[in-house]
């Protein structure tokens, strides 16, 4: 009888596919995956370390560039952690805007998602597509912290500062046309004969499977699971709002895509509701030992100007304790946990990246397929080094 | 009169060098290598908004392809080696761009994974400040590059293998 011999073959680095820095290392019996071996740590940048030597608001910087398809997600995971440290109230007004903006990057993560899942499959127009909306994205963003990517806006006890009066207009022009771009996407991909041969039955994984492993978000759902930590653990407000949560049958790539498409017209929908109950008041809360006094306080008066220079070099000294929150990322649950010794910095502070946990299942959802379908599960997957190797 | 000029305006009198330099310009292939943040501001300015192609700037997949390559991004200790295999793959000529406060200095990560600067290794052509920078900014820094390979001389002699190819200082 003939017998074959399995090839070791090295993927990444460097790969257009591997969605950044990733590292496969497989073995092949000819095109079929045998075994799969991801190698992280070629992002790694120290960022849990480098926040034990930052005081609480200097840490928001670093957490824009974990998952930075992502980074009012990452913003509002540890800011939510702090205030539950610290025990402040948030304004409403704040809150409502936090919520626009997570759903605005979860719009956004997912946008990139399908842009680069589509383009990993070969179809090129879904990424010009997906990019020209996200451009829209990017100028909201821009237009209420300055920066495209790396917003930087939240504060602990609310925002930077209020958003400009376009804001509304802009967010809900942009809401009323995307979900005719979805139809769009939906029109190019989801009964094209090439895009259903390359994900339906790809990547299947059952959700007890996923359940042990630790999935979370659509890389779960799309496993029939039905859990979705705004809805099932509410934070930031989420239970005032009305919204779906989608669950896949099938447990394939098909159906992840399926539950990511519906997620981002779920998004329009709670950033609608978020416009409606948008009322004016403070965007910070009213907490001086925590938050930053405001502008013309500081530019006007000597008190002011101390305060500012209090918190901007000392920062604020949390009570001893630990505290997690987790928060349902566009990729999943992600967490923070912070330990406090009572100092103005965290004597420890873990990140639970939803990419990190979903990366283990790429082993399961890959063996026995051919190495492209191997692509295709890296690009359902939807992992972001910045957030795997921190 | 000066020269005759019997074929109108249907003939361009040009030295070798700019020919060559104009084509190596006009065709700056990167490698697609995303490292962090930046890639994703790399790939949007290659996609519908900005649109590289336009500048005949086509990213490949494959170093042996491509003359031009963007650390987009924070370089890390473990990622060392493979850049600097990547950038000795490509054939000559071929330059370097450092997208972003990492690659330029090591940005806001002074720490002890992070190369503070990808200078330390390769000879950057270009800086970006930016984190990430914009794509109107990634755009400009592309075209100061087209500027500087204008400026290169001996570009045709060093093409056959007659010396180097060099940028006179005060250009």
């Amino acid at each position: 009888m003939a017998t074959t011999e399995t090839m070791t073959l090295n993927m990444g680095p460097q790969h257009p596919s591997t969605h950044g820095v990733l590292r496969l290392v497989l073995e092949l019996d000819g095109e079929v995956v045998v075994k799969v071996t991801p190698h992280i740590g070629y992002l790694h940048r120290g960022i849990e370390k480098l926040s034990e030597h930052r005081t609480y608001h200097q840490i928001l910087p670093l957490t824009d560039r974990l998952d930075y398809l992502a980074p009012m997600s990452n913003n509002l995971g540890y800011i939510l952690a702090v205030e539950k440290l610290m025990a402040v109230e948030v304004p409403e007004r704040a809150e409502t805007i936090r919520i626009i903006m997570a759903e605005l990057t979860r719009l956004e993560s997912h946008l990139v998602w399908i842009a680069c899942h589509a383009l990993d499959i070969g179809a090129m127009t879904v990424f010009i597509y997906a990019f020209r909306e996200r451009e829209t994205v990017m100028e909201i963003y821009e237009l209420i912290s300055g920066a495209r990517m790396t917003s930087n806006f939240f504060r602990v006890g609310g925002l930077s500062q209020d958003v400009p009066d376009e804001f509304v207009k802009k967010v809900s022009d942009f809401i009323d046309v995307m979900p005719g771009y979805l139809d769009q996407y939906e029109g190019l991909l989801t009964t094209n004969p090439i895009w259903l041969k390359r994900t339906v039955g790809n990547g299947v994984i059952s959700a007890e499977d996923a359940i042990d492993i630790g999935l979370t978000g659509p890389a779960l759902r799309g496993s029939g699971v039905d859990w979705d930590l705004r809805r099932d653990n509410p934070y930031s407000g989420y239970d005032k709002y009305q919204f779906k949560v989608p669950v896949g049958e099938n447990c394939d790539t098909f159906d992840r895509y399926k539950v990511r498409l519906v997620e981002m017209r779920e998004a329009c929908k709670i950033v609608r509701q978020g416009l409606d109950k948008l009322k004016p008041g403070p965007v910070l809360a009213d907490c001086p030992q925590v938050c930053y006094p405001p502008k013309e306080s500081v530019y006007n008066s000597i008190e002011g100007l101390i305060h500012h220079f209090k918190i901007a070099s000392e920062g604020f000294a949390a009570p001893e304790g630990e505290v997690y929150q987790g928060i349902e990322a566009p990729k999943g649950e992600l967490g923070f946990y912070i330990v406090s010794d009572g100092g103005n910095k965290p004597e420890r502070l873990r990140i639970r990246p939803p990419s990190f946990v979903n990366l283990q299942a790429i082993e399961q959802m890959s063996v026995g397929a051919m190495i492209a379908d191997l692509v295709a599960v890296i690009g359902t997957l939807d992992i972001v080094l910045g957030e795997i190797d921190r | 009169m000066g020269v005759d000029n019997p074929l109108g305006d249907n003939v361009i009198t040009t030295s070798l060098d700019l020919l060559v330099n104009w084509s190596r310009k006009s065709s700056i292939w990167p490698m697609t290598f995303g490292l962090a943040c930046c890639a994703i501001e790399m790939m949007a300015t290659g996609a519908s908004h900005n649109d590289l192609d336009r500048f005949g700037i086509i990213f490949r997949a494959s170093p042996r392809q491509s003359d031009c390559i963007i650390i987009a991004g924070t370089v890390t200790k473990k990622m060392l080696p493979v850049i600097m295999t990547v950038y000795e793959q490509m054939p000559e000529p071929k330059w370097v761009i450092a997208m972003g406060a990492c690659a330029c200095s090591g940005g806001i990560f002074d720490t002890y994974s992070v190369v503070q600067g990808i200078d330390e290794a390769l000879p950057v052509d270009v800086y970006i400040p930016g984190c990430p920078p914009r794509p109107e900014a990634l755009l400009f820094g592309l075209l100061k590059l087209q500027d500087k390979i204008m400026k290169e001389r001996n570009s045709f002699g060093s093409a056959i293998g007659l010396g180097e190819r060099y940028i006179p200082e005060a250009a």
